[in-house]
C-alpha cells in the first residue's frame, strides 16, 4: 500500500501552517476524514436530504435505506449477532451515559462498580452519577508499575462481586491495550455487566464483540475517519432490551396517549428524535474506507510507526515516556524533562506539529502518574515516517529553546 | 479573583513591579523569527516574580487555562496593578506582555486597549485565540474585568 497515495484522499493533510506543512499527530483526539466520507455527507445533503423512518416520499425512503444500511455495515464490522444490537448515538460519551442511566433500575445501594484507572472521563463520570443516584460504590482498578491493569488487584476486586466492570479497550492517553477478552470472562464469572469503551481501539484493530463477549461496546465515528456527532452503542440484545431509555420522545414509541406511552422495540427504542443522519451515512463510508484497507499490512505498518516513534523519542534524550510498550496502539504519551506540557505543545504547534497536550480527560490517570499533564502524539493510517521525523526535529527545536 | 477570604499580596509587591513597554515592543519588533520571539517571551516571563505557594490558590486561578495561572489585582489611587504567575513558561511570558500594557493604568485606558491589535503588533497573532489549550484569552478577559 502506498501511504502517499492514501494521504491524497485526506484533503486536510495537504495544508501548511505558518509556512510549515501540517504534521498531524493528533488522530487519537480526532482523525482526519477521507474524501469519500466528505463526499457522502455532501451527497446526502444535496440529493437525499429528508428525515428517516417518517415520510412516504422518495427522498425519505432513500435516506432511510442509506441510514439503515449503515446499521448492517456496523453489525458486520464488529460481528454483532443482530442488527438490532447496533444503536446509533452521538458518540461514545452519549452511549456510556445511556448505559449508566439505563442500568439505574438494576443497580442498588452498596453495589460495586469497577472502573479502569486509565479510563477517559466519559467512562468515569456517568458511573459516578449512577453511583450517586443509587448508592453504589465506585472502585478503580489499579495499574501496575508498567501502567498496565494490575491483574492480581483486578482478580481481588472481582471477589467482591461487582455489578458492573467498565474498561477501556485501549487507553486514550497511553495507548496500552487491555486484555479485554480475558477480563470480560473473569468479570462475567462473578456476574458483572461488562462495558468496553472502544473509542481508541476501533480504528487500529479488528474488533469482534462475539469474541470479546462483552455486554456493551462503544465507539465514535470521528476517531475512525468518520464524522463527528455519531457513535455506536453495541449491546447484547438481552441487555439492551433491559435498558431504561435516557432520551424519550419521537421515534422511540409505538403509541402515545396523554395517559400512557408504549415504547418501540430495539433499536428504535433507544434512538429518540431525529438521528444524526448525515453523520451515520458518513460513518458507513468510513467503514467502507477501513474495510478496503489491507488489514494486516495496515496493522503492521502502524505497529512499526509506533515503534519508530518510541525509539525516536527515546533517542532524543530528556524524554519521559509513559507506559510505552511494543504492543500499544495508536498513541504515545511523554513529557520533555520538567517542562510544562503546554509550553511544549505551543512550540510544536508553532512548527505545524499538532499533538495533544494536557490531562487528556483522564485526570485520575494523571494523578496516579503524579503529573499535571503530558503530551501525546498519535498516529493513523495516513501517518508516515516523514511525519515522525518532522515531529522529532520540531521537538529538537523545542528542546533547544526550553532546556 | 481578589477576594477577602484569601491571602492578598502586599501593596508594596504590586508597586514593585514595573515594565518598560516601549523597550519590550522594540525587542519583539527586532526578533528575526519565531524562536527569537519565544525566547523574548520566556525572558520576559522571568521578570515576573514567582508567587508564594500561599498565593497560588485555587480562588486566584484563572479558569480556562490549560496551565495553572493565578492573578491578583489591586487598585491604588485609581490605578490598576496586577500580580500574576503561571506554572508554564510561555504562558507566564504572555501574561507579562499583557501586564506590560495594563499594569499601573487607569480603568479607562485598560478598557480602551485593543489586546488583539497589541498581540498582532508583537507578531503573536493567534496566541489570543479562545482555545482551551491557550487560556491567554481568559487571562486578558480577567485582567480587563478586574480594572476599576
Amino acid at each position: 500500500m502506498d501511504v502517499n497515495l492514501l494521504r491524497e484522499q485526506f484533503p486536510a493533510l495537504a495544508q501548511t501552517l505558518e509556512g510549515y506543512p501540517l504534521c498531524y499527530l493528533d488522530t487519537a483526539a480526532t482523525s482526519q476524514k477521507p474524501k469519500q466520507v466528505l463526499d457522502a455527507i455532501a451527497n446526502y445533503y444535496q440529493y437525499d436530504n429528508a428525515n428517516v423512518h417518517r415520510a412516504a416520499h422518495q427522498l425519505s425512503t432513500r435516506a432511510t435505506i442509506r441510514y439503515e444500511a449503515v446499521r448492517d455495515s456496523v453489525q458486520a464490522f464488529i460481528h454483532a449477532k443482530r442488527r438490532e444490537e447496533i444503536i446509533f448515538t452521538h458518540g461514545t460519551t452519549e452511549g456510556i451515559n445511556m448505559i449508566a442511566h439505563g442500568l439505574s433500575q438494576q443497580v442498588k445501594e452498596g453495589d460495586m462498580i469497577l472502573i479502569d484507572t486509565a479510563a477517559h472521563h466519559a467512562n468515569i463520570v456517568p458511573w459516578q452519577m449512577l453511583a450517586q443516584h443509587t448508592g453504589a460504590i465506585i472502585k478503580p482498578i489499579p495499574l501496575d508499575d508498567q501502567l498496565r491493569i494490575d491483574h492480581k488487584a483486578y482478580l481481588q476486586l472481582l471477589k467482591a462481586q461487582p455489578v458492573i466492570v467498565a474498561l477501556c479497550h485501549v487507553s486514550n492517553v497511553l495507548g496500552t491495550v487491555n486484555p479485554v477478552k480475558q477480563m470480560v470472562a473473569q468479570a462475567k464469572a462473578v456476574g458483572a455487566i461488562t462495558v468496553i469503551d472502544g473509542a481508541q481501539a476501533i480504528a487500529h484493530m479488528e474488533v469482534d464483540v462475539q469474541q470479546i463477549d462483552c455486554d456493551f461496546y462503544l465507539f465514535s465515528g470521528h476517531k475512525m475517519y468518520g464524522p463527528t456527532g455519531v457513535g455506536i452503542l453495541f449491546g447484547r440484545y438481552r441487555q439492551l432490551d433491559k435498558l431504561a431509555p435516557l432520551l424519550t420522545g419521537g421515534e422511540m414509541i409505538t403509541s402515545v396517549s396523554f395517559e400512557n406511552t408504549e415504547f418501540n422495540v430495539l433499536p428504535n427504542r433507544l434512538e429518540a428524535g431525529t438521528p444524526p443522519i448525515s453523520e451515520v451515512i458518513g460513518l458507513g463510508e468510513a467503514i467502507s474506507f477501513i474495510n478496503a484497507l489491507p488489514k494486516e499490512e495496515t496493522q503492521t505498518r502502524e505497529a512499526e510507526l509506533l515503534a519508530y516513534l518510541h525509539t525516536s523519542l527515546r533517542g532524543l534524550g530528556d524524554i519521559t515516556l509513559y507506559g510505552a510498550h511494543d504492543d500499544n496502539l495508536g498513541a504515545v504519551a511523554f513529557n520533555l524533562a520538567d517542562e510544562h506540557h503546554q509550553d511544549v505543545g505551543i512550540l510544536l504547534d508553532q512548527q505545524g506539529v499538532a499533538v495533544r497536550c494536557g490531562h487528556h480527560c483522564a485526570m485520575p490517570l494523571m494523578q496516579s502518574l503524579n503529573i499535571k499533564g503530558c503530551c501525546r502524539a498519535s498516529i493513523g493510517v495516513y501517518t508516515n515516517i516523514d511525519d515522525i521525523d518532522r515531529f522529532i526535529d520540531a521537538l529538537k527545536s523545542v528542546k533547544e529553546l526550553l532546556l | 479573583m481578589s477576594s477577602s477570604q484569601i491571602p492578598q499580596p502586599a501593596r508594596a509587591q504590586f508597586l514593585a513591579l514595573t515594565f518598560d513597554s516601549e523597550a519590550i515592543l522594540a525587542r519583539f519588533k527586532h526578533a528575526a523569527n519565531w524562536q527569537e520571539r519565544y525566547r523574548e517571551i520566556m525572558l520576559l516571563g522571568k521578570t515576573l516574580p514567582k508567587l508564594d505557594d500561599a498565593l497560588r490558590v485555587e480562588q486566584a486561578q484563572v479558569r480556562g487555562c490549560e496551565s495553572s495561572a493565578w492573578l491578583y489585582h489591586c487598585n491604588i489611587e485609581g490605578k490598576n496593578y496586577y500580580l500574576a504567575d503561571s506554572d508554564a513558561r510561555i504562558v507566564k511570558g504572555l501574561i507579562a506582555l499583557l501586564l506590560a500594557v495594563t499594569h499601573g493604568q487607569s480603568a479607562q485606558t485598560i478598557a480602551a486597549l485593543d489586546i488583539y491589535a497589541y498581540f498582532d503588533e508583537l507578531g503573536l497573532t493567534g496566541q489570543l485565540s479562545p482555545s482551551r489549550t491557550n487560556g491567554l484569552f481568559a487571562l486578558a478577559t480577567a485582567i480587563k474585568s478586574e480594572a476599576k
